[in-house]
């Protein structure tokens, strides 16, 4: 079937299957594969996109829900805004980054968490990325990441360089 | 062709993981592109049996497959294993645990793939199965590897020091006690991936998410019958690793579907039922544990009998078991000591390298015993601990003189004097209705390196591009831990050039140089030391080609600058694009062969436990603070605070080096207490992340790191491996803290609401469920 949907500010028309995964769909067929899976069961995180500024799980996504919507992946973070996301860098500054499998997932929950709660507290925060799942940091160093941006986000701190 | 899958020019960490927040890092499952085939294997699903016929013609029949390959299609061994190579690329006469693969197909597409696979036909005529290490020891069990010689014990390591385990009856005060610690499973996000492909020249690329690119070029060459020429390795950034990609996954599979298939991409990436499945795990170890002390509270005497499973392969088995007995006694002097340790196969999950490599199951036991020791004697646990201590020029448990640097009674009196250590008494009464609270403390060393036997090398290369710009071929695996931006910082530093000037290549087997295994503490420690050996020759014959270039002034003159040479007298520049046209491409490039040192002690005469690395020659230490709340209704244990001290010399990257200790920490503490990865008769209980649970961002503490001061002689600007050592204290911390919160701790792991509600009860102490 034809889809017609909004992909990183721009309009799409995508002919595929209507049960196409929606991971399946952006990452083999529109190359961005910036959008991780790593259970395919809706219990790690690493898929998630953005949906009309909703954090959701691509691989729980069929293509045909897509219909209309508005659906932003990591590369199109800065895209979709008018200015430069302060996530991606506060990550790098903070140490939040490892092995990255997570990080894309991760960056779009937090901005997902930071549209609804620009001054989030840091347990709030630990909330707000309970649904993805990282091996590699421990989480502190993403939580120092999300408070950074949050708090650039608001002016309050300076932006990098 | 280009092979993308590695990334030219990033040249910090911070582009490396800048790109990883933008999502352009390419790992090696993200490569998709026209004409890509997808290859899978049939797995047996049955623990042990012979293998009477596999009938594959029904799927190469079916719609959309290409090939479909068994073992009668390998010319090689079909043998793969780092140390033992007992593990089939595809099984051929037998079955020895479910995850086996006996098929591989491929398709021209993942639905193709999936359909064919179920019809695969396996004959298998079902063997009587072992699945406890003591049963698969008693005469009369099923033989796994019926050509091994000790039978179903992979390997058996003795160690006997001073007067051995007769001092315990001469002791003022002795504790003893049992340990189970259950298998861990890497669960790192990105599952066992990677592409190949054949190229026209018969030449094989496979990029695959590893941490041993030569070494697996080695494997897959003899398992397959290959010539090691003919294959070039890419090893692209691993999403998690972990040990878990120490050692070949879908490497031998990718070259056998490439080998049928030429001409064109093949993609292989496991499901996460399937890594689970499939992958190895944390042994999972019974421990028995007896430790005496004089009057004084001074450690006498140590007896310790360790068993792992290591499940029906060696993976790495026999090297963590020997780390295991080398770390049995943990950081302190015990002058008589008796450790057996055995590694025994059996048909359940094969268990194999993880992040800490057999030390935190030892670190539990020990750890858990010296607060049983310190309860004996009335003693305060950590003064205890600070008492028995190691310094350097003391003996461990093993025998094992510590001549590198030995800063754990820093790390101890760091967290004696933190104020979660002196206010714990104010802390604890404060604590709410029906909540109690416990303060625990652990502590551990690590070693760093690979041991005495197997050469601890790495071979760094640095080249002078015709642009002007350096490059460094790293030769071991970035899976995270930033070790190439570290690698790239000790080369501009050595070469005078700005930060994140040096742009990094990343392991490719035809352009960097064999360096070992991303693995071991051994990254920083030993390929760092490679590269500032290579990054001064190249200087070296930098300044004299441009003393040469600028008349014969005297290369003590020049000083090589961000981009430029200068002679200092007279103020004379030559850029570094103009010095690279006066070279040949073989002037412009410098290598550098770095040995970490070697241990000439021999606290075993055993060759085979030398052969698996004891003794080390260089350790890490650290000390773990925990404090838990408790709550007595629901038996949920919080872990309010952790605090880690750590001893890894000197530090390079501060930021770093915290990350790789916050990290190890959380995974210790998963390891503690939600972390239960469950197999009945080598069927798996907890297939994947909504049952095997691991810790998310609510159930991490806060964390506070502290490094000491230290300095090591052999590690580059002082060194040492930090990797590792943070995982081994959490667990026993928490249990300690445990303990202290309500009198008692389970012995078996991990510490989940049910097994805390029966340490409430008084049950812990006599073993509690299972």
């Amino acid at each position: 079937m034809r889809i017609n949907f909004v992909l990183n500010g721009e309009p799409r028309r995508v002919e595929c299957d209507p049960d196409r995964r929606v991971v399946d769909l952006l990452r083999e067929e529109l190359g961005l594969t910036g959008v991780k899976e790593a259970c395919g069961a809706g219990e790690c995180g690493a898929c998630t996109v953005l949906v009309d500024g909703q954090a959701r799980l691509s691989c729980l996504m069929l293509a045909a829900q897509l219909e209309g919507r508005e659906l932003t992946t990591i590369e199109g973070l800065a895209a979709a805004g008018q200015t430069l996301d302060p996530l991606p860098a506060s990550f790098v500054e903070t140490g939040a980054v490892q092995c990255g499998f997570c990080t894309p997932g991760m960056v779009l929950s937090a901005r997902a968490l930071l549209e609804r709660a620009p001054a989030p507290s840091r347990r709030e925060i630990r909330q707000g990325l309970s649904g993805n799942l990282c091996r590699c940091t421990g989480y502190q160093k993403i939580i120092d990441a999300v408070e950074l941006a949050a708090a650039r986000g608001r002016g309050d701190e300076p932006w990098p360089r | 062709m280009n092979p993308r899958g590695f990334q030219d020019g990033r040249k910090t960490s911070r582009d490396g993981d800048l790109a990883k927040a933008r999502g352009l890092e390419m790992f090696a499952a993200d490569r998709y592109g026209a004409g890509m085939l997808w290859a899978g294997v049939r797995r047996a699903g049955v623990a042990h049996a012979a293998i009477e016929g596999v009938d594959t013609s029904r799927a190469l029949a079916a719609p959309g497959v290409v090939a479909a390959l068994t073992h009668a299609d390998i010319k090689g061994s079909n043998r793969q294993g780092v140390i033992q190579r007992d593990q089939p690329v595809l099984a051929d006469d037998r079955v020895r645990h479910r995850g086996d693969a006996v098929a591989l197909v491929v398709a021209e597409t993942r639905q193709a793939l999936a359909a064919a696979l179920e019809l695969i036909s396996l004959q298998l005529s079902e063997l009587p199965a072992v699945f406890d290490p003591d049963q698969a020891l008693a005469k009369g069990a099923p033989i796994i590897h019926p050509g091994h010689a000790g039978g179903n014990l992979l390997l058996g390591g003795r160690v006997e020091t001073g007067r051995g385990e007769a001092v315990l009856a001469e002791c003022a005060a002795m504790v003893e006690a049992e340990y189970r610690l259950p298998w861990q499973e890497h669960a790192y996000l990105e599952t066992e991936a990677g592409w190949a492909i054949q190229e026209d020249d018969g030449r094989l690329i496979i990029v695959s998410s590893t941490q041993t690119p030569f070494r697996d070029r080695q494997e897959v060459a003899e398992a397959l019958g290959l010539d090691p020429a003919r294959l070039r390795m890419i090893a692209p950034p691993t999403g998690g690793a972990f040990g878990g990609k120490d050692g070949v996954s879908v490497q031998s599979l990718l070259a056998l579907a490439a080998l049928a298939c030429p001409g064109r991409p093949i993609k292989m990436w496991w499901s996460r039922e399937e890594s689970f499945l499939a992958s190895p795990k944390r042994h999972r170890a019974r421990l028995r544990y007896r430790l005496g002390a004089d009057s004084q509270g001074r450690f006498q005497a140590l007896a310790a009998e360790i068993v792992y499973d290591t499940g029906p392969y060696d993976h790495l088995g026999g090297a963590v078991l020997t780390l295991g007995l080398e770390h049995a006694g943990g950081p302190y002097r015990i002058p008589n000591a008796l450790i057996e340790a055995r590694a025994v196969y059996t048909n359940n999950p094969v268990s194999g390298a993880f992040r800490g490599f057999g030390v935190p199951q030892v670190a539990a036991a020990m750890e858990m015993t010296v607060d049983l020791l310190a309860a004996k004697l009335g003693r305060d646990p950590l003064d205890l601990r600070r008492l028995n201590a190691v310094r350097r020029g003391d003996i461990i448990a093993p025998g094992v003189t510590l001549t590198g640097s030995t800063e754990i009674g820093q790390c101890l009196d760091r967290l004696e004097a933190h104020d979660l250590w002196r206010g714990r008494r104010a802390w604890k009464e404060a604590a709410g209705p029906f909540q109690r609270r416990g303060v625990g403390v652990a502590a551990v060393m690590h070693a760093v390196g690979y041991g005495p036997m197997v050469p601890d090398v790495g071979n760094a290369k640095i080249e002078l591009g015709a642009d002007g710009v350096f490059s460094l071929f790293c030769g071991v695996v970035e899976m995270g831990q930033g070790n190439s931006a570290t690698y790239g910082l000790l080369a501009e530093r050595v070469l005078g050039q700005e930060p994140g000037s040096v742009r990094l290549i990343q392991p490719d087997t035809d352009r960097c140089l064999p360096s070992g295994s991303a693995s071991a503490s051994r990254t920083t420690f030993t390929f760092g030391n490679a590269v500032l050996g290579a990054a001064t020759l190249l200087r070296e014959r930098l300044l004299a080609r441009a003393a040469d270039a600028l008349l014969g002034v005297a290369p003590a003159e020049m000083a090589l600058l961000p981009g430029r040479v200068r002679h200092l007298p007279t103020g004379k520049e030559l850029p570094l694009d103009l010095l690279a046209r006066l070279m040949t491409p073989e002037q412009r490039v410098a290598v550098h062969r770095h040995r970490a040192p070697a241990s000439t002690q021999r606290p075993s005469a055993d060759p085979v436990l030398q052969m698996h690395g004891l003794p080390h020659e260089v350790f890490s230490f650290g000390a773990v603070l925990a404090a838990v709340e408790i709550d007595e209704l629901t038996g949920r244990l919080r872990v309010e605070r952790l605090i880690t001290a750590v001893d890894c010399g000197g530090l390079i990257d501060p930021l770093l080096a915290e990350r790789q200790v916050e990290g190890a920490v959380v995974q210790g503490l998963g390891y503690g207490l939600y972390e239960e990865f469950l197999a009945r008769e080598g069927r798996v209980l907890s297939p994947d992340l909504a049952t095997y649970i691991i810790p998310t961002a609510l159930d991490a503490p806060e964390m506070e790191t502290v490094f000491v001061p230290g300095h090591e002689e052999s590690g580059p600007l002082g060194l040492k491996g930090v990797g590792e050592v943070g995982i081994d204290g959490p667990l026993p911390a928490l249990a300690n803290a445990l303990r202290d919160a309500v009198g008692d701790c389970p012995r078996r792991f991990p510490l989940t609401p049910e097994r805390v509600l029966e340490a409430l009860a008084g049950a812990g102490e006599r073993g509690g469920r299972p």
